[in-house]
């Protein structure tokens, strides 16, 4: 007998023949007929009307029509409400069935039925079933708890179905365990705040026993229970990660990540100096191997965890490379992400292979793979200098088979390898020129215009090559109209007097003719610049443009940690924070890795340099931070603070406009009141040899910059009269424009007339020193006092103090030698160009390691992100991004000091929460406990 | 967890489908969503992680069936893939071929299963040996059930070892082991080894009375060396760990009635088997692998209209083996218009639906070599793409465990019942057979 013919019968009437064989008196034929129904029904068929007919079958001893019967009744109880009332006498009567199969049928089902009516029944054998005698029924009877708090969430509460469900964590079998794990852990998910898995020690112990035990279901329910823990402290997750790991072993994928998930979260926990920190990390790597000769959905979301976990500790697979070699029959899923790992993986080591395996995906079907592969090429000769020549051999081979795509995609890249390496692979060029008309991508078509206006002078027939371009300028995008705007002008900047006409037509075109205002605005400012100060303009547009950084494609740190407390789960698939796809409030808790504990290593970690070695012949940095230091440094926007204020902007300007979209960020920024972008704020001087011309766009940056200085605390009493016979010195520190400036203001309380004044500071920390004598004109009379602004630089000698931000200062008059010590706030210290690039950001971020974070609470400020960040910004602490997560607002700052030391910084604002969590990073972490105070005094004045 | 779970026939239309929660909305919605979205679509899969509306879909496909769970929450991904391949098991247990027409035959034994394997989208037990126990589609057998058998049927479902039942009685006790590999290799042109790799499983079957306790061992690098220092006192007993070679197991992951933590802190694998076949273990090695076969290819290019293959294969193993089945694949470009082959040994064929020249043998001892060569005519094309060369595959089959492992014992303790190892009869055997194993040319 087969059951396929259930789906066949299509007669009309259909529903009036049902209803007299379900009711008839054979047995075999009733259940023949629900078996119809059910076929309907799934087939999408409306059997409703068939309710009370059905329902009528369900007083039977038959098991198998009992559960049919079931079946309907949990797809149609909701629509008939009043007659699924007639079904819960024989749900009652089931719950005491003496076949502990049949109760825990009944209380499965009965918690499908979503009638309210019909739940307030429930209770009294859900009770009795949570404990029934039969570890079946119990465990039925667990996850029951949960569709009811489903339902009806207050219920559960009233009736105390969560105290009996805590209980059954301890109860014998580790199914009913598990399943209470898992319900509870439902349940905690709708109720953040609540305590729910109270989880201690001693719980946690119950869950790790059982484990062992249970189905490898089960098993999965625990461990992610397990990764909400926070143990209390390392040598806690210590004991838990050695409970944790045998289950790498386990055959289950899903086990084996979940475990992964928890070693990867405690493992935070850990000291790396520990033994037991580096077995540990030897561990993760083969299970890891193993997920990818699974199944390939399951590879797919091996390999997207192991795509985060590559991004927060590279260490585990850097030996792994082969593995992720892609296979001709690999879906094209797997092979993406493949790819994905391998570059990340490429190092020195191993680029030799990588790129032998790149060239030859390059020639494979699929066109998004073959992209990626040729983009891949790209990538590593960027982050691998040694291989660069290689990679760009390999890349003109490709461009030989001119295939059109594998041709745009290697020209986009080997633009960004000519920024990287400027003036080395000039060569290809020709090369490139050959294959201009078959490029119809706006990205390729930006690329090459890109390459032809920025080698203009060692192209013979480059305006020849734009001008073509030109012709259909409206048809092009407005990624391409931008380049060849630009293009065409640094062509004139390098060849003036053949290409008059050109850049005219070209400035022409963008400011007349076109609708775009990012491309009006961009042509106005050129032909401005052009007409008022040709020099100038030579230095804006042909400027030096920065280092485009290694990594691209890095998720920011945050939420990496974030994900990573979601690996095996979609969030990790979708690398997204389950607020993004999960709808209301469930599942949605924001969760975080757990802080290290022993903070007291960061400060000695071995990595960081002490701050305080003085050099001798380079007083003005502190020599080792600098070295450290250097990569960053070479990223440096503009010139030393020091350098004419005219460049700074230029340069600054240049970058920006070949970076796009510069108008957009300055006009934004000035309506805003201030210009986030390019970093600095022009002094304002720098409007007059700019031109009357740009002077409406400038004027706003620079009114900014001559309001904006930093936060200038009250004046203090440093040296009491008293301790220096009748002197009074009081005094506070400022920042304007770049200059730094000691406000002093000397009161002579003794009877005598003071004369001679001199003042010496100590080495310090910054190097800090008098840029000028102290100059007071008049001797002071008795009573009388004085305002001096003592101008600072920061080319002094170089001594650690402490606290790092400590002053000794000398003040000489005719009478004696006075000392004090004063502490200057720090932010005085941050220069005006600390804002950095974005993906420099993200990278450095990633770079420094963890132990260098520090986390501070900034208590009682009730100010929101956008004063928050304007009010920084005055103090040169830059918001390089802003991010929503689930309703807290999270800035990224970067701040630089004046000796080169960068601090990232990540403040976390919570609308509610008046307190403030600021997470700092830097190279030397010595300096972020006076960040965080500058930040307080800032953002609390 | 998953909000619910429906099986489509290859147009789309709704085989099975089970709802678990409310929160996926309208179940037609669902249905229609996916099988616009993805059954329909023209692409080929670019993920098997759809999001349609904040809807996620999970879906596999076994032949022309599609799978799909379907969820609204941040469910645990490689679970409900798990899952997926665990229903898929069950399904093929119960009724064999997963098929259009297997699955409309068994649709209520289906929503039977899936009441009891998941709830409220929660995974539960999936044994099948457990499941079979009270899921029969003999719905009539629950009244002559007596209440012992009941309680044990519950106490297996969810007990501590839900893969046994108690009670098997065999008048014979015997098992069988198979060490199953499968060699993976990716060789340039020039014979260079890119990557190489054994996956192997260790599948069981056993035919044992009682509760067994069973210790599996083999030639475990790690094993062998701990106990060659532990014996190295009692000298010439050692020709276990010198004499016979030991191998590297990279990683190794056990069927869920091995006791994982004592594998992890004694390295002994212990466990209480499941009446039946079962997979042991599975394990991957990536040091000394013996390669059965090389394969040295030629292409020659002769114009724009023809092309000149010589591909020659060698057996490296012992000359007493025979390796079975072998099949070389030879990828021709699409615009062939006719192939001339030669072989020295088995029989070749131009296969213009594969785009392949097939190159069979039947049987080959080690330490030999084969040759064939090939004159392949082309169309001329004006496609400007070149031929991206896909690479030379081969499959074949051997008598020995290309990793080296080797089973040094399997030991059987039933304490409550009188029968002792030696009573048990067990038989080993190795196969090897060929996985990706693919030569670039």
């Amino acid at each position: 007998m087969t059951d396929s013919k259930y789906f066949t019968t299509t007669k009309k009437g259909e529903i009036f023949e049902l209803k007299a064989e379900l009711n008839s008196d054979k047995k075999e034929k009733k259940k023949e007929a629900v078996k119809k129904v059910i076929a309907s029904m799934t087939v999408g068929k409306d059997v409703s009307a068939l309710f009370p007919d059905v329902v009528n079958c369900m007083q039977t001893d038959n098991l198998e029509l009992k559960k049919l019967v079931y079946l309907y009744l949990m797809n149609y109880a909701k629509s008939q409400p009043d007659m699924a009332i007639m079904a819960v006498n024989t749900f009652v009567k089931d719950c005491e069935d003496p076949n502990p199969l049949i109760r825990a049928l009944a209380v499965r089902t009965m918690g499908c039925i979503r009638v309210d009516k019909i739940t307030e029944y429930l209770c009294e054998p859900l009770r009795k079933c949570l404990k029934d005698e039969d570890p079946y029924v119990r465990k039925t009877a667990a996850v029951c708890v949960a569709k009811l708090h489903d339902i009806n969430a207050q219920l559960v509460e009233d009736q105390g179905f969560l105290d009996t469900l805590k209980d059954l964590i301890s109860d014998s079998n580790p199914m009913v365990v598990a399943n209470a794990v898992a319900a509870l852990s439902e349940i905690a998910e709708s109720h953040p705040s609540s305590n729910l898995l109270d989880l201690n020690p001693q719980s946690i112990n119950k869950l790790l026993t059982a484990l062992n035990e249970c189905t490898e279901w089960g098993q999965i329910f625990i461990l992610d229970c397990l990764a909400n823990y926070m143990p209390k402290d390392d040598r806690e997750a210590q004991s838990i990660c050695e409970r944790v790991t045998p289950r790498l072993s386990h055959a289950n994928s899903a086990v084996v990540l979940s475990a992964v998930k928890v070693l990867m979260k405690f493992m935070e926990m850990l000291s790396k100096d520990l033994d037991y920190y580096g077995t540990l990390l030897k561990k993760l790597a083969p299970p890891l191997v193993t997920l990818l000769s699974a199944e390939p959905e399951l590879q797919y979301v091996a390999l997207r965890n192991i795509n985060l976990i590559v991004q927060k500790r590279p260490e585990i697979l850097k030996h792994e490379m082969k593995v992720f070699f892609v296979k001709y029959n690999d879906p094209i899923y797997v092979k993406l992400e493949k790819l994905d790992i391998m570059i990340r993986l490429a190092s020195q080591a191993n680029i030799a292979q990588v790129l032998a395996e790149l060239k030859e995906y390059a020639t494979e079907v699929d066109v998004d793979f073959v992209r990626k592969a040729v983009r891949a090429i790209g990538r590593c000769a960027i982050k691998v200098e040694q291989s660069a020549e290689r990679c760009v051999s390999t890349l003109l081979d490709l461009i030989q088979t001119k295939v059109n795509y594998v041709v745009q995609e290697a020209i986009v890249v080997i633009k960004d390898i000519f920024r990287k390496y400027p003036n080395k692979y000039e060569s290809v060029i020709a090369t490139l020129c050959e294959n201009l008309d078959s490029l119809d991508e706006p990205e390729a078509r930006a690329a090459m215009i890109w390459i032809v206006g920025e080698y203009a002078e060692r192209i013979d027939n480059a305006d020849e090559l734009l001008e073509s371009f030109l012709e259909g300028f409206h048809d092009e995008s407005t990624q391409v109209q931008l380049q060849l705007l630009t293009a065409i002008v640094k062509l004139f900047l390098k060849k003036p007097t053949e290409t008059q006409e050109l850049v005219q037509q070209v400035l022409s075109l963008a400011t007349q003719d076109s609708d775009n205002p990012d491309l009006r605005d961009r042509g106005y400012i050129y032909w401005r610049l052009l007409s008022t100060d040709p020099v100038a303009a030579k230095e804006v547009v042909l400027a030096e443009k920065p280092l485009i950084s290694e990594e691209t494609d890095l998720i920011e740190p945050t939420l990496l940690d974030e994900l990573i407390c979601h690996i095996g789960t979609l969030a990790s698939v979708y690398h997204k924070p389950p607020g993004a796809f999960v709808e209301g409030g469930r599942g949605v808790v924001h969760k975080s890795l757990p802080p290290r504990t022993g903070s007291s290593e960061s400060a000695e970690s071995p990595d960081t340099a002490p701050a305080g070695v003085p050099a001798a012949d380079q007083p003005s940095v502190i020599p080792t931070q600098g070295d450290l230091l250097g990569d960053l440094l070479n990223l440096d926007l503009g010139p030393p603070v020091s350098g004419p204020p005219v460049a700074t902007s230029s340069v600054q300007m240049g970058a920006v406009d070949l970076l796009g979209g510069g108008l957009d960020s300055l006009m934004g920024g000035g309506s805003g009141g201030f210009a986030p972008a390019p970093g600095t704020a022009v002094p304002s001087n720098t409007g007059a040899p700019l031109g009357s011309g740009l002077g409406d766009l400038f004027d706003l940056t620079g009114g900014v910059g001559t309001l904006s200085g930093s936060y200038v605390a009250p004046k203090t009493v440093w040296l009491p009269a008293m301790k220096a016979k009748g002197l009074e010195i009081s005094g506070t520190f400022s920042r304007q424009v770049g200059s730094i400036s000691m406000d002093l203001v000397l009161t002579n309380k003794a009877l005598q007339v003071m004369s001679d004044f001199a003042i010496q500071f100590n080495r310090n920390s910054f190097g800090l020193a008098p840029a000028a004598p102290l100059q007071v004109h008049a001797p002071l009379a008795p009573n009388q006092s004085v305002e001096i602004s003592l101008p600072l630089n920061t080319v002094g000698s170089v001594m650690k103090m402490d606290p790092l931000n400590n002053l000794q200062v000398a003040v000489k008059n005719n009478i004696d030698v006075f000392y004090f010590s004063t502490l200057y706030p720090l932010h005085i210290l941050f220069v005006e160009d600390g804002k950095m690039e974005r993906q420099m950001f993200l990278a450095t971020w990633k770079d420094i390691p963890n132990e260098n974070e520090t986390q501070f609470q900034i208590k009682d400020c009730s100010l929101n992100a956008d004063s928050v960040s304007s009010k920084l910004q005055g103090s040169n602490i830059f918001t390089i991004a802003k991010r929503n997560v689930e309703g807290q607002d999270m800035l990224y700052q970067s701040l630089k000091l004046t000796n080169g030391i960068w601090v990232l910084a990540e403040l976390r604002i919570q609308p509610s929460n008046p307190s403030f969590t600021l997470s700092l990073k830097c190279r030397a972490p010595e300096v972020s406990q006076y960040v965080y105070q500058a930040y307080e005094t800032i953002l609390k004045n | 967890m998953i909000g619910g779970l429906f099986i489509y026939n290859h147009k789309g239309e709704v085989l099975i489908s089970r709802v678990y929660r409310d929160d996926i909305g309208n179940r037609r919605n669902a249905v229609d969503a996916f099988r616009v979205n993805v059954i329909h679509a023209r692409q080929q899969v670019r993920s098997p992680v759809t999001n349609i509306a904040r809807t996620s879909f999970f879906h596999v496909k076994r032949s022309n069936i599609w799978l799909a769970a379907v969820t609204k929450q941040n469910v645990n991904a490689a679970m409900v893939f798990e899952f997926l391949y665990k229903m898929c098991d069950v399904m093929t247990a119960y009724f064999g071929k997963i098929s259009e027409e297997n699955i409309k035959n068994n649709f209520v034994l289906i929503y039977e299963l899936l009441d009891e394997i998941l709830d409220f989208g929660y995974p539960q037990n999936s044994e099948t040996g457990a499941l079979k126990t009270f899921i029969t589609q003999q719905g009539i057998k629950s009244q002559h059930q007596t209440k012992e058998e009941q309680s044990q049927i519950t106490s297996q479902v969810t007990g501590q070892i839900g893969w046994r039942r108690e009670g098997i009685k065999y008048r014979r006790n015997e098992l069988f082991l198979d060490v199953l590999e499968s060699v993976n290799l990716l060789m340039s042109p020039q014979g260079q080894v890119l990557s190489a790799h054994v996956s192997g499983r260790v599948v069981m079957k056993s035919y044992l009375s009682g509760m067994p306790e069973c210790k599996f061992g083999m030639n475990d690098k790690i094993v062998i060396e701990k106990q060659g220092k532990g014996t190295a006192d009692e000298t010439g007993k050692s020709e276990l760990g010198s004499g016979k070679q030991s191998i590297a197991i990279d990683d190794c992951t056990f069927h869920q009635c091995v006791r994982l933590s004592k594998f992890d802190s004694e390295r002994s694998i212990s466990f209480i088997p499941p009446d039946g076949e079962f997979e042991l273990m599975r394990y991957r090695t990536t040091k000394d692998i013996i390669l059965p076969f090389r394969v040295i290819p030629l292409v020659r290019e002769v114009g724009r209209t023809k092309l000149e293959v010589k591909v020659v294969i060698k057996s490296n193993f012992k000359p007493s083996l025979l390796a079975q089945k072998i099949e070389v694949r030879i990828p021709t470009p699409l615009n062939t218009s006719g192939v001339q082959v030669i072989c020295m040994k088995g029989k070749a064929k131009y296969k213009a639906s594969e785009n392949a020249i097939v190159w069979k043998i039947k049987r080959m001892a080690g330490m030999k070599e084969s040759q064939i060569s090939a004159e392949i005519e082309l169309l001329p094309t004006n496609d400007k793409k070149k031929w991206a060369r896909p690479p030379i595959s081969m499959n074949f089959e051997v008598p020995f465990a290309p990793s080296g492992l080797k089973v040094r014992y399997l030991k059987v303790f039933e304490p409550k019942l009188n029968y002792s190892d030696h009573d048990v009869i067990k038989w080993v055997r190795y196969i090897g057979r060929s996985g990706i194993y693919e030569t670039r040319c």
